[in-house]
Order: C-alpha cells, then structure tokens, then sequence
C-alpha cells in the first residue's frame, strides 16, 4: 500500500513538474518561434540563447503589484484564475505518459491513473475552464473583460460539442473510453505488426478534433476572448502580477495536454513505427516511447504557434457560423460515415 | 457633429438595454489618442459618438505666429506616417505664393521623395489591418522595409520619423550617393516583400471573410463626406490629387489609379497594395528620367546660404541673418495648393498680408474629413467590424488633430 502511494506520488509529482516546465518554456518557444516566423531575434538576454527568460518572467509577475479593482466581486476575482490553472493541470491525469516499466521485476504503469472513462474525464475537466475564464471575466465588472468572456464561453461551449461528437466516432472504432487502451490499440504500426494510427481511419475526426482544440485553448484563429485590439485584454484585462499569470499559463498547459491528447488519440501516444523490431527489451522501448510522444506534443505545441503567428482570426459571428454550421454537420456526419463503415466491417 | 445627430436607433428598444463601452481615449486600436463612445447591443453598435481634440495643438494659430521656413516641422506632425509629403506640400504651396520657378531636378527628387513616402504610409496601414485582423507576422515584414524608407530620409534630411525635408525652393543638399544606394537597395527588396504580405492576406479566406463587406460605404456617401485619396478611390471615384491637378511634374510620369467597387475594407487594403506597385513605378520612372541640374532654386530669402558664403560674402551674410531671423517678408496675395497625402488631398490654404508670418493658414487634412464619416458607417456593425473600419480608413491622430 506505501510503496504504491509512494509510487503514485512520485509519478504525480514528475507530471505535475514536467506539466510547468513545459507550460514555461512554452512561452519562450512562442517567443521564439514567432521571432523565427517574423525575422527577428525574440528573447536572447536571460542566460544563453535567453534560455531563462520564462523564470524571468515568472519573477517579474510574481513581483509585480497585485491589483483588485474595488468594484470587482474579490472572491470571484481571485477563485478565476485558480480554476483556470486547476482544471488544466488536472486534465493530465489520465494520458498515458509512456507504457509500463519493469523495476525490480515490479510493473509500473506510467500514468497517473487509467481511468476507463478516460476521455470522458478530460471532457469534464476542460469543461470546468469554462468557467475560469467566465468567472474572471464578470468578476472584473469592467465591460471588455465582459465581453472577452461572453466570447469566451459562447465559442468554447460550442466548440466543445463538436469536438464530443468527433470522439464519438473514434469511440465507435475503438470501443473504448479508456486512453491507455485506445494507445495500445494503435501499437506497432510499420513494421512486423502492421498497424495504423488512428488518423489514417479518421481523417476528418482528426480534423475537426485539432480545429475544436485551437478553440478550446483560445488559440489563434480563435483568440476572439483576448483579442488585443478589440478588447485590449479581453477577459484578463483587470488582472495583473501573478493571477494574470495564472491565465496565461493556463492557456499553455491546456495547449500541452490538448497536444497530449491529440497525439494520443490520434497520433499513437508513445507507440512509434518499427518499435517490436528493433529488439530491445520492454524497459527501454517505454522509455523511447515516452520521448517519443513527448516529440510528438512539442510538435503539435509548434503546430499551435506556427498557425498563431501566420493566419487572422475570425468575427464572433463566423466563429460561430464555422462552429454551428460547419464543425457540428461535419462531426455528425463523420459519426453516420463510421457507424456505416463499422457496421460493414463488423457484419 | 452632424452625422451622429442624423442617426437614429435602428432597433427601437429601452436605454437600459443597451451598453456604452468606451473606445478610448487610450486603446490599442485607437493608434492615438481620441474617443469613441459606443452604444452597443451586444457586440453590435447601435450607435456612436466620436470625441476628438485629445492632441490638438492648435498648428494653424501656431502658424500665424511662425515665419514660412519655421512652419515645415509643424506639417510634420500633421500624418506622422508620410510626413515627407506634408513638407514638401508645404514648401510648395509658399513656392507658388512667391512665384518661385523650380529646377526640374528638384521637382523629379520630391516624386521620389513622396512616393517613397506614400509608400510608407500604406504600408503602415495594410500592415495595421492585419494586426486588427490578428495576423502580426505581415506587420513585421512591413515594419522592416519602413526602416529602409526611415533610413534613406534620414540619409538625405538627417531625420526619421518628422523629417523636416527639403527647404523652400529644394533640397538643403543633393542625394548623396549613398543615398541613392540605400534607394537602389529598397526598390530591390520591397516588391519582394510586397508581394510576400500580398499573398500573406489577400487571398486568405479568414482574411476576406473578415474584410469583405465591413465598413464599407458608397459612392455618393464618400463624396458628400467629400472623401479623398485611398478611402474615396476604394469607393470606386479616380480622383487623385496627382493626375486632377498635377504637381511636381506628375504629369510627366505614368500611373495607373487603381479603384475599388465597394468601399469595403477589403477594398481599401487592395488600393493601398496596388497604389504602393504604383509608387515604386513612379519611383523607377523619376529615377531613369532624372534631369540634371541644381538641387535648389535660387530664392535667396528663402534658401539659407552656404556657410562659406556667409563668412565671406555680404549679401549671403545678411540673407543668412534674416532667413534665421524669420524677418523675410512676402508678397500678399491667398493660395491654395493641395498634394495627394497618404490619405487624401492634403491642401494648404495660405493667406498673406505681406508680413513675415501667415495671417490665415488652413491645413486641409483629409483624416479629419472622412473621421466625420466613420460613426455612419460603423453603425449596425460588429466591434470587430469597427476596429478594422479606423485602421483601414487610417486615421491618424496627429492629422486628426491639427
């Protein structure tokens, strides 16, 4: 009982550390990568190649004067930005990191938990940031933190079903809720066990699984909630110092687990081609597996920034035009598509 | 103002439902300093009140107070984007009030001047649209070439942003072969730029979505607004200050006025893309067909003389004392002189009663016309909307404000 609390413990606390560490130097790669996109140098003061520019700037917010407007609700104010950061580092408890490791001829399951309502349960949580954002944004009582999170909580609500419906097609296929069985669904792939991921079967799941995912994170061409021009801030306007922090990190937290769960779904998580054939043993292919999907997040988390500093972003209407009219058609028919499809195959 | 009192509510509903949110004075789509009090609906404007006056500086009482050669860095503060024009607009309107004859050299060097500046101005503008529209890579690339432009000013006047150029009658100097590199060098890298933002937006479909249909205004509304330059042309009206009326030798060059249909601000982008082609063209022809010849006019009361001179020589010395002195004095006489600015027919409507300073100096500046506009064509749009709308008309504050 110990050793599997103590095991569980060290594990939460290796995830909830790579989590930040990612989230923070998911800024310095934004930085960066739209230095890179726009010919310019971005942040190269802090250490070499500026490599502790995101401490810099955690620093700088957390010594930054923290201001309450007096007309804002202060135990609103203040509960906004912790459910923004709570919900996204909560939705990493169920991806599976990476398979099993043997240690001392004990298996050790490299997730937190496997949960067989995996997918179900990051739906909830993403859900819960909802309401981060809505709180944060009324709580400001000023009229463009309004409006960012009416914004904010119309197109994620939206968005959010037809990213439900593209999982249900996948659900379909796979016959499971659970992560870790839907990853070990797409092992192998090239190689002696000839296998697909599963964006070879859904295209256009994927599809419209990557485009919610943009929305969900309010990412560019969805960053309708603080868009700087319209809304100076949108619903963060009246923060500062730590809890503007707060939703700002939330934001590149739920980019990486958005990134997890795309590659996990879609992408095979920590399966890579040839992995049955190349003759180690079980231990070091979960550990190559595990840098493996973790490349795979940092592309999908450069994917998210390269779209962000090449396109525009669209009116509320259209958002909601290509959400109602486009995405949610599109899902359903995709569901029709697979149900046919499996109900072929499965005759 | 008159066109916010012409507007009436288009949906007829209780005060309370509406809210009034603040455009300003300080917003980071103002790009300067003046309100817009909003009576939304949600996130459609129902209606709107424009404040400005945040930054005038009183320029044209300034004026009354200034000798003629002391008014030029006060143009530059009027469109801070191209304020070339606005100095050599000046210089001339004073030109024609004493009848000066000016070398053809000049006249082809203020072309290249004011394209290059007119240049910088659209291109600070198509580039803030894509800002406003959420795409700030174009910005940068766009940013980058302005320095180019910045640096060739300041190669030629010492100066960057309020440049302060030329001199009445010419130029202070000839173009120094460097110069004449650095242009050389921006004629090379900015088509290629150019067509790189180009084809960054406005072919994108978000872009068009967004741009298409938005702001736009009609024919007949521009005209009675008595639009100019890129808004007006948008419209679909070939008015351009450059080919109605010519200065500085326009005539001598060919050009072709690009024209929109629907006014929108997909329009106005295009406009702006297609007149900065244009530009480059002119600049190319002014370059080729480059007269020889002085750099300035002689117009002794105007022109400082060369230092050498004014140690040297009599006459010189005392042109020198009264020119910095500001005791010229001029002919009487009234003069309208208007140039195609970045932003419309940029006039100067100078009255003189022969002493050394103005009595009357009006700048007509094009922003503070199709401003008056800009409540009309916002109403019933969406924020989003209303935003695009000022970059794309490119209002800028200074010439907002005089």
């Amino acid at each position: 009982m110990i050793a599997f609390v103590t095991y569980k413990m060290i594990l939460v606390l290796v995830i909830f550390t790579i989590t930040l560490a990612i989230a923070a130097y998911s800024t310095y790669a934004e930085r960066k990568v739209a230095a890179f996109l726009q010919d310019r140098v971005g942040p190269d003061r802090a250490g070499p190649f500026g490599i502790f520019q995101p401490l810099a700037d955690g620093l700088k917010f957390i010594y930054k004067e923290e201001i309450i407007p007096n007309v804002s609700n202060k135990l609103l104010f203040v509960f906004g930005p912790c459910i923004a950061m709570l919900t996204a580092l909560m939705a990493g408890v169920v991806v599976p990191w990476g398979d099993t490791v043997f240690i001392g001829g004990k298996e050790y399951s490299l997730q937190i938990t496997d949960l067989n309502i995996g997918i179900l349960y990051v739906f909830g949580v993403v859900s819960i940031g909802v309401y981060g954002i809505m709180i944060g944004g009324w709580s400001s009582n000023n009229k463009f933190s309004l409006l960012g999170a009416i914004r904010a909580s119309a197109q994620m609500i939206s968005y959010e079903i037809a990213m439900g419906l593209a999982i249900i097609a996948l659900v379909l296929m796979t016959g499971t809720l659970s992560l870790r069985e839907i990853t070990m669904q797409q092992a192998g792939g090239l190689g002696g066990d000839w296998n697909f991921w599963n964006v070879v079967y859904q295209p256009l799941g994927f599809l419209i699984f990557i485009v919610c995912a943009f929305a969900e994170c309010n990412r560019t061409p969805f960053d309708l909630p603080e868009c700087e021009t319209e809304l100076v801030g949108g619903y963060h306007t009246e923060y500062s110092s730590m809890k503007l922090g707060f939703y700002l990190f939330a934001e590149y937290i739920n980019m990486f687990i958005s990134s997890a769960v795309i590659s996990t779904l879609y992408f095979g998580g920590f399966n890579f081609p040839f992995m049955n054939n190349l003759g180690l043993d079980h231990n070091m292919i979960s550990i190559i597996g595990t840098i493996v999907l973790f490349a795979k997040i940092v592309f999908f988390i450069f994917f998210f920034m390269w779209i962000r500093w090449t396109i525009p972003r669209f009116r509320y209407d259209q958002l909601m035009n290509l959400g109602w009219k486009i995405m949610i058609p599109l899902a359903i028919f995709n569901i029709a598509l697979c149900a046919l499809i499996s109900l072929y195959i499965n005759r | 103002m008159e066109a916010t009192a012409a507007i009436a509510p288009a949906i007829e509903k209780e005060e309370k439902q509406y809210s009034y949110l603040n455009l300003g004075p300080t917003h980071p789509a103002t790009h300067g300093i003046f309100q817009n009090v909003l009576k939304m609906d949600g996130e459609v404007i129902v209606d709107s009140q424009p404040t400005i006056g945040y930054i005038h500086r009183a320029f044209e009482k300034l004026a009354e107070r200034r000798p003629y050669n002391q008014i030029t860095p006060i143009t530059d503060r009027l469109n801070y984007c191209s304020a070339p024009i606005n100095n050599i607009g000046w210089h001339m309107t004073v030109e024609k009030l004493l009848g000066v004859e000016i070398p053809k050299r000049v006249q082809y060097l203020r072309v290249i001047i004011m394209e290059l500046a007119r240049i910088t101005d659209h291109l600070i503008c198509n580039a803030v649209i894509g800002v406003d529209t959420g795409a700030l890579t174009g910005f940068v690339y766009m940013f980058q070439q302005r320095e180019l432009v910045y640096e060739i000013y300041e190669e030629i006047c010492g100066a960057r942003l309020t440049t302060n150029i030329g001199r009445i009658g010419g130029f202070e100097r000839d173009f120094s072969p460097k110069a004449w590199e650095k242009i050389h060098k921006f004629l090379k890298e900015f088509p290629v730029v150019l067509e790189e933002f180009d084809s960054l937006l406005s072919r994108n479909r978000i872009f068009m979505d967004r741009t298409i249909g938005a702001g736009g205004i009609s024919v007949e509304h521009a005209l009675n607004y008595s639009f100019t330059g890129p808004n007006l042309r948008a419209a679909g009206v070939d008015y351009d200050v450059r080919v109605a009326s010519p200065y500085s030798s326009y005539e001598d060059f060919d050009f072709v006025i690009p024209v929109g249909k629907n006014g929108d601000v997909y329009d106005r982008f295009m406009v702006r893309q297609e007149e900065m082609r244009q530009s480059l063209s002119i600049i190319k022809q002014a370059m080729k067909n480059l007269p020889e010849g002085p750099y300035h006019a002689v117009v002794p009361e105007f022109y400082l003389p060369h230092k050498e001179d004014v140690y040297n020589n009599m006459e010189a010395l005392i042109y020198h004392f009264k020119i910095v002195m500001g005791e010229t004095e001029v002919p009487k006489g009234e003069v309208y002189h208007c140039v195609e600015g970045g932003n419309g027919e940029l006039g100067f409507y100078l009255i003189s009663d022969g002493g050394r300073t103005p009595f009357r100096l009006h700048f007509r500046r094009p922003c503070f016309i199709f401003y008056q506009a800009y409540p009309e064509m916002i109403k019933g749009s969406m924020l989003s909307d209303a935003i695009l709308t000022m970059s794309s008309m490119n209002v800028i504050a200074g010439e907002l404000d005089a």
